[in-house]
């Protein structure tokens, strides 16, 4: 039954939308032009677009909008009540004060280690191996992620076996360790996810960054060398200014996907002990405390984090379809 | 004077095995947790609560398939494997085919409003899900469709839309205008001409966003969770490796295989797809 539906929408989708436009194309065709000018026919090609986009995108963003101004049912307008409590409520301030931490420590994190292994990987003759290592952890789930780490964090008392690799290695490195419980201590918790997030995404942030440090011209780096910089000076005054706009991107990036993160959150400690994020508070207050008026502000707070980059997006757009829109 | 030459040199050799030795151990600790991971997925029941994964390489060499059998025919995972590949199948066609339409419509046509709504199309690619779900989800309910598939497919289908647009958008824009103009004044209708010419040609960037779209979609929690409402028959790998953390908690007979039954397609397309792969990460940041 359920490959029959697979095996249906693989064939019937690509199908009927071949067969949607061949089908409009004769009425097209005689009321009006053929060639770019193209009369009614982009709007044709368009609309499954416009439907989706509106109907799952445009519209509930607008609803969404509006409910953080309504009680938990969406009926009664209650003003800045859901959003004063997201800012007073101590629970919701300890929400804030992790997806900040995130925020820093793992854009930081992701970014450092990312250029460092971009630099490293290319002064060395196995960079393909290097490289494909880093990236796994981007080809998996956070689900798995989340499996892996709750795995290596396993905690047993002192005395025992440890079968968790941290507690394994940390005992016998440090002579008198105590193992520790990583992801039930307050103090430990939270930069065990967010060390997570960053093994996940290093590989990312190095696969662009290694692209752009390739960009540099090395007669640049060579000029330099001659006239007598050590490498730490080429990578700080040659390297670094040139590799600029590439490290702002993948920083960009990070801190877009960051202010959502859930998975990890909700797998490995699913919010326990102050570990919560927005996005996993704003799941709580919809499906345990069916709160829609709460989790809408939420949901709009992150829109708030993120519209910046949305801005900064569409005008890029803009000033570049304007210098290339005459070539065209 | 050779000795003068040779001291420079000797430092060279000194730093690159320095960093050799830096980036090997990097490299080691990133592949210690999956492979961990995978050595206790192949270690009996017994053996797992009891002692390290490493201890596994000491005679005497006990290893079984145990664990994927049990974790396969009993904890739901073969069913959710299934439901995985009906969720992501579709859940990447769908917005493919419909993102080239739409990238072709905006890359070819010239129509009254191209602009502005293509600055929504761009404005959204950043806009969290977050920000969707509650609307969305009553939608659903209304219409009586939570807990189906067409459910997740419509909104995987949405949700991918607004990059899948922007990056086949680029790249049907690139194609020479000279290719297309020929094809139209031999009296090409825009279907016959976006079947027969821009789709064979934009083959790279179909494949590097269909690899993207695809493992967004199994990797994806969020979504299937909130729509499919955890229904265990529907609930794809994802969400059944979750509730079963939720309920077994260290049950990791259980989770080592089940974790790598999930990862085992991915790491499949990646390693066979690499470069495409990395192609659509590059397209997808690397803006203009």
């Amino acid at each position: 039954m359920r490959l029959v539906s697979l095996l249906a929408a693989v064939a019937l989708v690509p199908a009927s939308l071949a067969a949607y436009v061949y089908a409009a194309e004769p009425i097209l065709a005689r009321s009006g032009r053929g060639g770019k000018r193209a009369g009614a026919r982009p709007w044709v090609w368009l609309a499954p677009t416009v439907a989706l986009l509106g109907l799952f995108l445009v519209y509930p963003i607008v609803e969404t909008a509006i409910l953080a101004f309504r009680d938990a049912r969406g009926q009664r307008f209650v003003g800045l009540e859901n959003f004063a409590r997201v800012f007073t409520d101590k629970a919701m301030l300890v929400v804030l004060r992790n997806n900040l931490a995130w925020l820093v420590f793992f854009t930081a994190g992701t970014l450092g280690l990312g250029l460092l292994i971009a630099l490293l990987s290319d002064r060395v003759r196995w960079e393909p191996l290097a490289k494909a290592s880093i990236f796994i952890p981007m080809a998996i789930s956070f689900v798995a992620a989340g499996v892996i780490w709750r795995f290596m964090f396993e905690f047993r008392p002192a005395g025992e076996a440890q079968v968790g690799t941290v507690n394994a290695i940390a005992s016998a490195l440090i002579p008198g360790f105590e193992p520790k419980a990583w992801l039930f201590d307050k103090a430990t918790n939270n930069p065990a996810l967010i060390m997570v997030g960053i093994w996940m995404w290093t590989g990312f942030a190095m696969v662009i960054l290694s692209a752009g440090l390739k960009g540099i011209p090395t007669e640049l780096i060579e000029a330099a060398r001659i006239d007598g910089a050590g490498e730490f000076q080429i990578f700080l005054r040659v390297i670094l200014p040139l590799a600029a706009p590439t490290i702002a991107v993948v920083a960009t990036t990070l801190m877009i996907n960051v202010l959502k993160v859930f998975d990890i959150v909700y797998v490995m400690t699913n919010g326990a002990l102050e570990t919560e994020v927005i996005a996993n508070r704003m799941y709580k207050e919809l499906f345990n405390f069916r709160h829609f008026g709460r989790a809408s502000a939420l949901a709009l707070l992150l829109l708030f984090a993120v519209a910046p980059v949305i801005v900064m997006n569409v005008k890029r757009y803009k000033e570049g379809s304007a210098r290339h829109g005459s070539a065209r | 004077m050779a000795a003068r030459d040779k001291r420079p040199s000797a430092r060279r050799l000194a730093s690159r095995a320095a960093i050799n030795l830096i980036l090997g151990a990097i490299c080691v600790a990133w592949l210690v947790p999956t492979a961990g991971l995978l050595v206790s997925s192949l270690r009996p029941r017994e053996l797992i609560a009891l002692s390290g994964w490493w201890e596994a390489f000491r005679a005497p060499l006990r290893l079984t398939l145990d664990n994927y059998v049990n974790v396969l025919s009993r904890a739901n995972m073969g069913a959710s494997f299934v439901n995985s590949l009906v969720v992501a199948v579709p859940g990447t066609l769908i917005p493919m085919a419909i993102a080239a339409y739409a990238a072709y419509a905006f890359a070819w046509m010239d129509f009254k409003g191209k602009e502005w709504l293509y600055l929504v199309v761009v404005g959204l690619i950043a806009v969290p899900i977050q920000l969707t779900l509650i609307p969305v989800l009553r939608m659903f309910n209304a219409l009586g469709v939570t807990g189906s598939f067409l459910a997740v497919w419509l909104a995987h289908a949405a949700y991918g839309l607004p990059f899948s647009i922007y990056l086949l958008r680029n790249f049907i824009g690139q194609l020479p205008p000279s290719m297309l103009e020929s094809a139209f004044v031999d009296g090409a209708s825009h279907p016959t001409v976006f079947f027969r010419l821009v789709l064979p040609t934009s083959l790279p960037a179909i494949a590097s966003l269909g690899i993207f779209q695809f493992m967004w979609v199994w990797n994806d929690l969020l979504v299937s969770l909130i729509y499919l409402g955890g229904t265990p028959d529907v609930a794809p790998m994802t969400v059944t490796i979750a509730n079963m953390v939720n309920s077994y908690g260290g049950g990791w007979e259980y989770l080592t295989a089940a974790a790598f039954v999930s990862m085992a397609l991915p790491l499949v397309v990646f390693f066979s797809m690499q470069k495409y792969f990395i192609r659509g990460v590059l397209a997808g940041s690397v803006k203009e």
